[in-house]
């Protein structure tokens, strides 16, 4: 049932006005550009200065003229006329590229929780490396995070921003291939990503480790984001601009913006795969914190804060609880986040003054990421009782929870004498996972829980008790997870310090290495509970689509909010 | 018209609300960044501090490649018990000519910015050969293809051309020699060793794994890890020049 005829199904019949059917501009103008790719993509492949190289430039050709045998074989299946964008007064939703990103967000999903677990048991036992260059942690660390962050994360947060947009603004999405082109384009991206860094392709810049290809293909991707998502908000039937919209806006044009000050770089030949990164240094290191603490600002922040602001009062059938603190809350988080980077870069070589302005901001952060969680929280007021009957509501507000609390933690750390003893250890894994696992993915989890049975018109979910089970799972891991690295992490960033009454230091490293021994073990068993709370997730969602009941759809006639 | 009212205007107009964004998500970066590209006291006046050999840059891309700053860091804090334990802290001029810098995040191992000449090149062979040889409790992966892999002689040349023009100083007399260098470094017999020293100061010519023939990963990363933090001679450091 996932096959491909899952997504591509043809839109609602209509009947055909007598039209010519001819090629758009778009159709013919693609087909060509990739037909032309597939050509470069071989000869670079055929010139390949290293064998990783040489694999993604044939990996690109097939890829392109897929995408060429893709687009000719559409147009052949496809009415004359392209859908309409209204069918008899209502908006026609493009449905098809959500259903997408929702199934892959659940594989990649699986994938990047596994690594995890993976790699935090390598931690454990280290023979788990098996001496292989393929699978030793410091390959596989960029491959969990990558595919957590930006694979499953982005294909959440790709196809909300999609079912939200054109829903708050009653609108089909814009283009025709231009939503299949963000995509597939962007799921083509992870490939390259994720296959670079087993074969060792990485510039080391963490969360932006893509080599310069990769860097190029992500730009022109997210470019074509920008202009779907931007295009349909200036077709919207509604005056306004809904806020969840205002956030996924931020995060697409801030990405755009970090992704292209952080990736400056020249290769060191167009046929090889290793460049040179612009920035040295000192320099670098800015730009790389500015860059890896908005990646959570605006990867993992704004573009979820929209889920929150769209699926949260959609579930709970409650307003957001205040227009005014968003509109606050939007400007103030927005402006305050990209000063914070420097927090990453305390007592090192970055100048005091840069470190101390990063320090007041970020504790100033605190603020709006609370008043965003206030507004989130509060939305269910007058419907507190539903978290007893609804395990995605419950899941959808603890994960608004996980984020007040690791933006309290957050703040509290980029203190530079809290951060003196909580840098270099695993307190500040534990403080990401606290936000990773309990805010991005929970709210992940909650959104396409309400996503899967309405993009495909289903009454509801296979089963709630199923979700119920997943919730309870996925919390005790959570709460293994993030108790594990509170202990072990400052247990490490103490033993490190201390001294003996002779005024010696009192451990050696490795001492501080083996301490942190049975916190990996309980690290590790809280990520495969994670894991396993995820298999029951995919099992649920794949049965809702599989046989769940189709929902009648009842013409509702609709008032543009003012 | 009350605030609520005016604002309004971006709530009802796409371009508007971009441009919004735009500006108020570059006043951070703006001031934060662009003062450390002309600041003159961002980066120490400091003697030593050379570009990379050809074979320790071939070492230093091995030490990207494997992902070896997610465990550990090149960055030594002034705190008490982190001088005490790695050495003088690390200086901004220290790094200023990585492109990228491996400052690191995370220290599952040991801080690095001064493990040079700290352990011998047998030390180094075997432990990156098999880390519980040396340290049974470590966590380490072992790295045994490295001895295995011989380096690409014929590309270093480009690679520091291409830093060149990102801003290392790389002379025309280093480029041209690049592969020889390299070759030289590891080989205490070879002839081009006085030339090389005096292409590199500080420069140390040693058969780091320990096997003859052309250098191999395990050569090239050993070379770099026993310069980290050697260059600046601290006895001649004046921090008092340098106080920021």
């Amino acid at each position: 049932m996932f096959s491909g005829c899952v997504f591509f199904q043809r839109e609602s019949a209509m009947p055909q006005p007598s039209i010519s059917k001819t090629m758009t501009t778009g159709e013919s103008g693609l087909a060509f550009i990739f037909a032309v790719t597939a050509f470069l993509c071989l000869i670079a492949s055929a010139k390949a200065l290293d064998a990783p190289f040489a694999f993604h430039a044939a990996l690109s050709a097939a890829a392109s003229l897929a995408a060429v045998f893709f687009i000719i074989n559409r147009y052949y299946d496809r009415p004359a006329a392209l859908p309409p964008a209204e069918i008899n007064g209502r908006p026609n939703y493009n449905m098809g590229p959500i259903k997408f990103t929702a199934f892959m967000a659940m594989f990649w999903g699986i994938a990047g929780f596994l690594v995890g677990l993976i790699i935090a048991s390598q931690l454990a036992w280290p023979a788990l490396n098996f001496d292989l260059p393929w699978i030793q942690f410091g390959r596989l660390r960029p491959l969990h995070t990558s595919a957590v962050i930006f694979a499953f994360g982005g294909n959440v947060l790709i196809g909300t921003s999609f079912y939200v947009v054109q829903k708050s603004c009653r609108a089909r999405l814009v283009g025709d291939l231009a939503p299949w082109f963000v995509v597939l384009g962007y799921n083509y991206f992870i490939l390259i990503a994720g296959t670079g860094y087993l074969l060792g392709v990485t510039q080391s810049k963490e969360y932006a480790e893509p080599e310069w290809y990769a860097d190029l293909w992500l730009t022109i991707v997210w470019v074509a984001y920008l202009l779907v998502f931007l295009g349909t908000i200036i077709k919207r039937k509604e005056p306004h601009i809904f806020v969840a919209n205002w956030f996924y806006l931020a995060f697409i044009v801030t990405i755009a913006v970090l992704h292209l000050g952080n990736n400056p770089a020249l290769p060191v030949s167009f046929f090889g795969s290793k460049s040179y990164i612009a920035w040295g240094g000192i320099q670098d290191a800015m730009f790389q914190w500015w860059y890896g603490h908005n990646a959570v600002g605006f990867f993992l922040t704004a573009g979820f804060l929209a889920i929150m602001y769209y699926f949260i009062p959609k579930r709970a059938e409650r307003p957001v609880y205040s227009y005014r603190l968003s509109i606050i809350h939007f400007w103030a988080l927005i402006f305050l986040y990209i000063w914070a980077g420097p927090h990453h870069l305390h007592y090192t070589a970055l100048p005091d003054w840069t470190q101390t302005l990063g320090m007041t901001f970020s504790i100033m952060l605190w603020m709006p990421s609370w008043g965003g969680m206030i507004n989130g929280l509060m939305t269910l007021s007058g419907a507190w009782d539903k978290l007893r009957t609804d395990p995605v509501l419950r899941m959808l507000v603890v994960s608004v929870a996980f984020y007040g609390m690791s933006t309290f933690e957050g703040p509290m750390m980029s203190i530079k004498v809290v951060n003196s003893l909580s840098h270099y250890t695993d307190w500040t894994i534990g403080h990401v996972h606290s936000g990773a696992l309990g805010w991005v993915g929970f709210v992940s989890f909650g959104a396409l829980y309400c996503l899967v049975p309405w993009v495909w018109n289903r009454k509801g979910l296979y089963s709630l008790k199923l979700v119920n089970w997943h919730f309870w799972i996925a919390t005790l891991g959570i709460v293994l997870y993030i108790s594990a690295m509170w202990v072990s992490g400052i247990l490490q960033g103490l033993m490190w310090r201390a001294y003996t009454s002779l005024g010696f230091l009192e451990y050696s490293f490795i001492e501080t290495v083996e301490a942190m021994h049975p916190f990996y073990i309980i690290r590790a068993a809280g990520g495969a509970l994670f894991l396993i709370g995820a298999l029951i997730m995919a099992y649920n969602l794949w049965m809702t689509v599989r046989v769940g009941e189709q929902e009648v759809q009842m013409p509702v006639a609709l008032q543009p909010a003012e | 018209m009350s605030f609520w009212t005016r604002h309004q205007v971006f709530e009802k107009n796409s371009i508007i609300l971009v441009v919004g964004i735009l500006l108020v998500i570059a006043i951070g970066g703006l001031v934060e960044i662009t003062p450390l590209f002309y600041l003159k006291s961002t980066i120490e006046v400091v003697d030593g501090v050379r570009p990379y050999t050809p074979l320790e840059l071939a070492g230093r891309n091995v030490y990207v490649r494997e992902g070896c700053y997610l465990c550990h860091s090149q960055m030594i804090r002034p705190l008490r018990d982190e001088v005490e334990r790695y050495g003088h802290f690390s200086l901004a001029a220290e790094s200023m000519f990585d492109h990228p810098f491996q400052w690191g995040s995370k220290r599952t191992g040991p801080d690095l910015a001064r493990v040079g000449a700290k352990y011998s090149d047998d030390w180094h062979v075997t432990h990156l050969t098999n880390p519980r040889a040396i340290v049974p409790q470590s966590v380490m992966p072992g790295y045994p293809f490295l001895a295995q892999t011989e380096v690409n002689t014929d590309t270093i040349a480009d690679h520091m051309r291409t830093l060149r023009t990102v801003g290392v100083p790389y002379t025309d007399d280093q480029i041209a020699n690049a592969a020889a260098d390299m070759k030289a470094q590891a080989d205490p017999d070879n002839a081009g060793g006085d030339a090389f020293t005096k292409r590199y100061a500080k420069a140390v010519v040693r058969n780091f794994d320990g096997k003859t023939g052309t250098p191999t990963e395990m050569d090239a990363l050993i070379a770099y890890l026993q310069m980290l933090g050697t260059l600046v001679d601290f006895k001649l450091y004046n921090e008092k020049a340098n106080l920021r």
